[in-house]
């Protein structure tokens, strides 16, 4: 069961109609669903201090009621190396329309997958898993399955993909962690299931796998209209 | 709801029975009934008088005896009154032939006649449908029955929602020689749906492989209809329509754009071990096929062929679809070679494809799918069957069959459907033993199998 604090977050959120990026995240981490070491930095020596608690490289990104795409304004900055960059970084999001701060996330590794939800009209709930990266929208080699999901489910999620074999080695490529994966879709599933006809729709884009760990990068949480 | 005076009624009444239109579709349905099926009808019309020497009674309530099934073909506008007075009768049910409603705009209409039902505990199939064809017994279309390519009786129970589709549908049917054990056209489906025909036909005997026609479930419909589905013990076949439609609404999410409605629809039926047939021919060999096997296999395929050539293409085929054609071990191609003949046995190439060449007699094809029937290393025997060489008998196809069951391996064959080959055809089909028209056909038929589960 999700806290009333978390509903709360999730209901003020409606008036943007999504929820910004810290707080899907929380709520993701709340439910088990792994994200990356984070903070929301609200001032420039909250990020530096931040970004010296997590660990360099960091990423930082742009947290914006009025920025839903982070990458069409360079609202992502990945690797940051050092304070000093970090500082100029600060600057240049500061100027972004809506600021309301940063998020400060440890970097990732691995294969990059998407993991998603909506609600179907036919179906209801949803869940989707795929390759993911940039090419995700050409390849488009997902797989979906009604929620809740099972273990099995996963299971035959990740032997129906078309690229299944890049996640369970491949030249060279190690295979991700199954059962941390599974974990994860399980967990996300619960979540998704808890959410209800709140949501219209979730990504979790990227999602990094690798040998030791899966980790949602980014989440999107897109609200229901409301009536 | 009760279903049976609907799908097995001894008593019918025609509303909307014309005296000067002999072409009115509730003519055309009352003469079928009238003249063909064994079960009385009864013709109306508020007018009354005398039709082809029947009285035409005014309303369904001045019929003398009772009514299980009512079928109403009067205009839009005075459906309500008619539905009114079946329900006062004490009917079983009725069809609604009717259009002119919720497909042209009226749907108040549709959701006063539903609201009528639902308050009577009234089940109606239709509007805006040709209703229900029962091989045998009676049926509801308004085309006339010479026109019709009418299956025999048999086992597929077929719920569509367009009208067209399944009269099609039934032209396929029979060219396969499948038969029906019920067909419903839904129409506007505005009471009984889906899934009300698919727990009717669950715990309908004569049934055994239950088929649909989907454009679009309502909503959370779909939901209800895997749900119920994946619990059955009986093979549900679906093929849907509006496969390409683009969401017209701009997406801002990547799962929005690529879970599509029908990329759902597609992974959701196989989450739940639907059979999604992507067109007529999968829908018809998928529901050959299960009606006689309704089973699962992994898709370990045994070929045995006459023809070099096709036991290439079939192999071709089965790659395709994702089948395995395993090479078979030492131990299973031993026990081949002792069973054929002499003058084979050296020639006959008994790789997977099992290769008995032009030489081979019906003993050699007997030997080759009792020890491949018996061997673990195949799950399903496809057989290429033609009958050109003068070794094969007529009697091929019964002795075939009595081999099968005595190993119980799925078996499909495949024989060229022509007039002459009739005898060795029915020899499989009456024992049993689906046959396909064509290479593909047959590869389908094995194929229905390994989609027949949760993937």
């Amino acid at each position: 069961m999700l806290s009333s604090e978390l509903t709360n977050m999730v209901d003020a959120a409606r008036k943007h109609g999504w929820v910004l990026e810290p707080e899907a995240l929380r709520l993701l981490a709340a439910t088990g669903v792994p994200v990356p070491r984070f903070a929301w930095a609200k001032s420039k020596a909250e990020t530096l201090a931040s970004a010296a608690a997590i660990g360099y490289p960091v990423v930082a990104k742009v947290v914006s009621p009025q920025v839903m795409h982070k990458s069409d304004v360079q609202g992502v900055q990945p690797g940051v190396p050092d304070g000093e960059r970090l500082a100029k970084v600060y600057d240049r999001f500061r100027g972004l329309p809506g600021f309301e701060g940063v998020v400060v996330a440890e970097m990732l590794s691995g294969h990059e997958l998407i993991v998603g939800a909506k609600v179907d009209f036919q179906f209801g709930p949803v869940i989707l898993l795929g390759i993911g990266g940039t090419a995700v929208e050409i390849y488009k080699d997902t797989a979906t399955r009604m929620a809740p999901l099972k273990a099995r489910d996963v299971e035959s999620m990740l032997t129906c993909l078309r690229g299944s074999r890049l996640l369970t080695g491949h030249r060279g490529f190690a295979a991700v962690n199954i059962p941390k994966l599974t974990e994860m879709m399980l967990a996300f599933s619960n979540l998704v299931m808890e959410l209800g006809d709140r949501i219209e729709s979730i990504d979790l884009n990227p999602v990094f796998c690798s040998p030791e760990r899966c980790t949602v990068a980014d989440a999107r949480i897109l609200l229901a209209p409301q009536g | 709801m009760n279903f049976a005076p609907l799908f097995k009624p001894g008593s019918m009444a025609v509303a909307g029975v014309s005296l000067s239109n002999d072409r009115h579709p509730a003519n055309v349905i009352y003469n079928k009934i009238h003249l063909r099926y064994p079960v009385k009808v009864y013709p109306v019309n508020p007018k009354g008088g005398i039709f082809k020497r029947d009285r035409v009674y005014r309303g369904m309530e001045e019929i003398p005896g009772p009514i299980d099934l009512a079928v109403i073909a009067v205009r839009a506008d005075l459906v309500p009154e008619t539905l009114g007075q079946c329900i006062r009768k004490g009917a079983g049910g009725a069809v609604i032939i009717s259009g002119g409603f919720a497909e042209s705009g009226r749907r108040d209409l549709q959701e006063r006649i539903a609201a009528m039902a639902r308050e009577a505990d009234f089940p109606f199939i239709g509007p805006n449908c040709l209703g229900i064809y029962a091989p045998g017994k009676f049926d509801t279309f308004f085309l006339p029955g010479e026109r019709l390519v009418r299956p025999n009786p048999g086992s597929v129970g077929f719920v569509s929602q367009s009208g067209g589709v399944l009269v099609d549908q039934m032209v396929k049917f029979t060219e396969q020689g499948l038969g029906l054990s019920l067909a419903v056209s839904i129409g506007n489906k505005a009471l009984i749906r889906e899934i009300d025909l698919l727990r009717y036909l669950a715990e309908d005997s004569a049934t055994k492989v239950i088929a649909f026609y989907v454009e679009g479930f309502g909503r959370n419909e779909g939901r209800a209809f895997v749900e119920l589905a994946a619990g059955l013990s009986k093979p549900v076949v679906v093929l849907k329509a509006g496969k390409t439609a683009e969401g017209s609404r701009a997406v801002s999410s990547h799962t929005a754009a690529l879970a599509g409605d029908y990329k759902v629809f597609a992974d959701v039926l196989a989450q739940h071990g639907i059979v999604e047939a992507r067109n007529e021919f999968e829908l018809t060999c998928f529901c050959e096929s299960l009606s006689h096997y309704p089973r699962t296999i992994d898709g370990k395929v045994g070929v045995i062929t006459v023809s070099g050539g096709h036991g290439a293409l079939a192999t071709d085929i089965c790659a395709d679809l994702g089948l395995q054609v395993p090479r078979l071990s030492e131990a299973v191609k031993a026990e081949i070679r002792a069973g054929l003949s002499a003058n084979i046995r050296d020639i006959a190439s008994l790789e997977n494809p099992v290769d008995l060449t032009g030489s081979s007699t019906d003993e050699d094809f007997e030997a080759a799918v009792s020890a491949l029937g018996r061997a673990s290393e195949v799950d399903c025997l496809l057989l290429l069957l033609l009958p050109y060489s003068p070794g094969i008998s007529s009697d091929l196809g019964a002795r075939l069959s009595y081999v099968h069951q005595q190993t119980g391996k799925p078996l499909v064959a495949y024989v060229p459907h022509v007039e002459k080959y009739r005898i060795l055809i029915e020899g499989f089909e009456l024992n049993n033993v689906p046959v396909a028209a064509s290479i593909d056909g047959a590869a389908f038929m094995v194929e229905a199998m390994r989609r027949c589960r949760p993937c």
